[in-house]
C-alpha cells in the first residue's frame, strides 16, 4: 500500500503543479501511513528529480522512454498503469491538466479506480474515503465518497504549499513495454507561447476585457503582469474578436485559473468569466463603471480608467519590489 | 459516417446553485436545463461534418425522463436521432458504461461531447469511453476535420495548441471554437417533433464513488474600493493582507 503520483514536465522542468501534487501524495501518504512514490516519463534531469524529493517523494520510478516526452495519451495511460500495478500502489495522485485529466479518465478504467477530480483537501479518512471536490464550475462543493480499493485523485492547481522537506529520493529507471496502439494518436505539430508564464500555471494573472479597447492597449496589461510576475489573460469577447489568442480565454468555456491574485481590467464580471476565475485567492477588479457586477465579486477594487491607473498601479508594485 | 454525440443536460450558467435535505440534494426550483455549453459545441460540429460527409448523427443522453425536452433541442439543431438511458446518471463511470454500450452497438466513426459537463465538471467520461471501447480519446478538441478516414485535429495544451492526426473511430471532448453554437429554425423545432426519440434501460450499473453532501463556497466579505491616487494603499494591502507580493 502507498501512495503513487503521475508528475508531468515541461521540456525537462517539472511542473509547479506537479510539485503541489508530490506535497499532497506525501501528506495523504502520512496519514495513511505509507509513503510517496513518483511516476515520471521521459527525459527528467537528476536535479529535476532531486526539487520532487523536496516536495515529499521517497521514490521516483523514471520511464526514460524519449518518445514519451510527447504527451500521447494513451501512451502515458499504458506507461502510469505498468508503473502503478508495480508498485503496488493503491492510490494515484495527479495534478489537474490538459494531459493529466485526458490520461486519468482512461487510468480509472483501465485500473477499475474511482477517479474523483477538481480535488480541493485531503480526503477525510474518519468513516471511509471522503474527497471534497469543486463542483458547478467553482460555485459549489461536493463531498465524495470512493467505493473502490484503488483510487485516482487529481487536484486543483493551488490548494496548498509545495513541501520542503529533506527528503532524499530514490530513482530507479523503469522500463515499460509500450505496444504500438498506444502511438495511434501523432502529434503533427505543436503552437506554443515561447518564455511566457504559463496561464495555467501562473500564481497571478492580469486579465484584460473589452474595456481595453483594443489589442494595440495591450501594453499597459503586460507592464503590470511583467512588475507581478504575472501570466496575462483575456475575456470570451476579447479572445472572440481576435485581440488575444484563445489559449489566453480565461472563464466558463476557456481556461479556469485558481491563482492567488486575479486581476480583472475592463471585464464587467459576466457569469460565463467568473466561473473560470472563482477559485482565485483573491481577486482585483479596475473598472470604470462602479456598477460593474465584477466589484461584488471582488476583494478590492479601483474605480477608474485603466489607462490612468494601470501604469500607477505598476509604478507602485515596481517601488516595493 | 455514423456520428454520436453524447449530450449532459445542465443547469443554465446564470443559474442560482443551491441544496436541499440537509444539503445533499440539489435544489432544482427556478433552474432552467440546456444542454451542457460543451456538448452544443460538439454537436455544432458533428451537425457540420454530417452535413459535409453524408450520414447519420445520433444524439445521446443518460438521464431520466425530465430530460426529453433537451434531446428534442438537439434534434431541432440538426441530429437525425435521439437515444436516451433511461437511469439517473449516478457517477462518471456509470454514464461511461451506457455510453459505451450504445456507441459499440451502434458502429459509430466518431464519438463527440464536451471536454466537460458545466454541472460536475469532471472531464473524464470522453476517456473513460475510449479505454472502455479500446479506441483513442482526445480532450479538449479545439478543431476537428474528417479526411476520409482520418480525423485531423487541434487539442488545446497549456500555453498553447498540438495537432494532431489518428485514424476513425474516435472519442472526442470538444470545446470552442471548433463550431459556432447552432440555434434551432423553426423548420428544426417542426422537424424535431416527428424525429424518433427512442429510450433504452441502462444493463450496467456499476458505480465508483458516490456524493455524500454538497456545500457552498463562504460568502465573499465587501470590496476594498480605491481610487487611481491611492495605489500605495492598495499595494500594502495587497503585500501585507492578502500577502500575494
Amino acid at each position: 500500500m502507498s501512495v503513487l503520483i503521475y508528475i508531468e514536465h515541461e521540456e525537462g522542468v517539472v511542473k509547479k503543479s506537479s510539485l503541489e501534487a508530490v506535497s499532497y501524495g506525501k501528506s495523504l501518504a502520512e496519514s495513511l501511513g505509507t509513503e510517496a512514490l513518483v511516476v515520471g516519463l521521459g527525459s527528467i534531469s537528476p536535479d529535476e528529480w532531486t526539487l520532487v524529493g523536496h516536495a515529499g517523494a521517497s521514490k521516483g520510478y523514471h520511464v526514460t522512454d524519449e518518445r514519451l516526452n510527447a504527451g500521447i495519451i494513451q501512451a502515458h495511460t499504458a506507461a502510469v498503469s505498468e508503473v502503478f500495478e508495480h508498485s503496488g500502489a493503491d492510490v494515484l495522485v495527479l495534478a489537474k491538466s490538459s494531459l493529466g485529466d485526458a490520461v486519468a479518465a482512461r487510468l480509472s478504467v483501465k485500473l477499475q479506480a474511482a477517479l474523483v477530480s477538481n480535488v480541493v483537501s485531503l480526503p477525510d479518512l474518519a468513516e471511509g474515503f471522503k474527497v471534497k471536490r469543486s463542483i458547478f464550475t467553482g460555485k459549489a462543493f461536493a463531498i465524495t465518497a470512493v467505493q473502490t480499493s484503488k483510487k485516482i485523485l487529481a487536484i486543483k492547481k493551488n490548494i496548498l504549499e509545495i513541501r520542503q522537506d529533506a527528503t532524499d529520493i530514490a530513482v530507479e529507471e523503469f522500463t515499460v513495454s509500450l505496444v504500438d496502439r498506444v502511438f495511434a494518436a501523432k502529434i503533427t505539430g505543436t503552437d506554443k507561447a515561447e518564455g511566457e508564464i504559463s496561464l495555467p500555471e501562473a500564481d497571478i494573472v492580469v486579465s484584460g476585457g473589452r474595456g481595453m479597447k483594443g489589442p494595440e492597449n495591450w501594453g499597459i496589461i503586460e507592464d503590470l503582469a511583467k512588475a507581478l510576475g504575472a501570466a496575462t489573460g483575456c475575456s470570451k469577447p476579447v479572445s472572440d474578436l481576435n485581440w488575444r489568442p484563445h489559449h489566453e480565454h480565461v472563464g466558463q468555456t476557456g481556461i479556469k485559473v485558481s491563482p492567488s491574485l486575479y486581476v480583472a481590467v475592463g471585464i464587467s464580471g459576466a457569469i460565463q468569466h467568473l466561473a473560470g476565475v472563482n477559485a482565485s485567492k483573491n481577486i482585483l477588479v479596475i473598472n470604470k463603471d462602479p456598477e460593474a457586477p465584477f466589484f461584488k465579486a471582488a476583494d478590492y477594487g479601483i474605480v477608474g480608467d485603466a489607462f490612468e491607473v494601470l501604469p500607477k498601479l505598476t509604478e507602485a508594485i515596481k517601488a516595493i519590489k | 459516417m455514423k456520428i454520436l454525440v453524447c449530450i449532459t443536460h445542465v443547469p443554465d450558467t446564470t443559474s442560482r446553485i443551491q441544496f436541499t435535505d440537509n444539503n445533499t440534494k440539489f435544489d432544482k426550483t427556478g433552474v432552467q436545463f440546456v444542454i451542457g455549453p460543451y456538448d452544443d459545441y460538439a454537436l455544432a460540429r458533428a451537425v457540420e461534418l454530417r452535413d459535409q460527409t453524408g450520414g447519420k448523427l445520433t444524439v445521446l443522453n443518460v438521464g431520466e425522463a425530465e430530460t426529453d425536452p433537451t434531446l428534442r433541442k438537439a434534434l431541432a439543431i440538426g441530429a437525425d436521432e435521439a437515444i436516451r438511458i433511461n437511469a439517473y446518471p449516478k457517477d462518471s463511470y456509470f454514464v461511461a458504461q451506457q455510453i459505451a454500450r450504445v456507441a459499440q452497438e451502434g458502429a459509430y466513426d466518431l464519438i463527440l461531447m464536451g471536454r466537460e459537463s458545466s454541472d460536475y465538471n469532471g472531464g473524464m467520461v470522453h476517456g473513460m469511453v475510449g479505454e472502455m471501447m479500446g479506441l483513442p480519446s482526445i480532450s479538449p478538441v479545439m478543431r476537428l476535420d474528417i479526411e476520409g478516414n482520418t480525423a485531423k485535429l487541434s487539442r488545446e495544451i497549456e500555453g498553447g495548441k498540438e495537432e494532431l492526426e489518428v485514424s476513425l473511430p474516435l472519442v472526442a471532448g470538444c470545446q470552442e471554437p471548433i463550431a459556432e453554437w447552432k440555434i434551432p429554425n423553426m423548420r428544426g423545432i417542426m422537424s424535431a417533433r416527428s424525429k424518433p426519440l427512442t429510450v433504452k434501460e441502462a444493463d450496467a450499473y456499476d458505480v465508483h464513488a458516490s456524493i455524500v453532501s454538497y456545500a457552498l463556497p463562504p460568502a465573499k466579505g465587501a470590496v476594498k474600493l480605491f481610487d487611481k491616487d491611492q495605489m500605495e494603499e492598495l499595494v500594502k494591502l495587497l503585500k501585507n493582507e492578502a500577502n500575494v507580493l
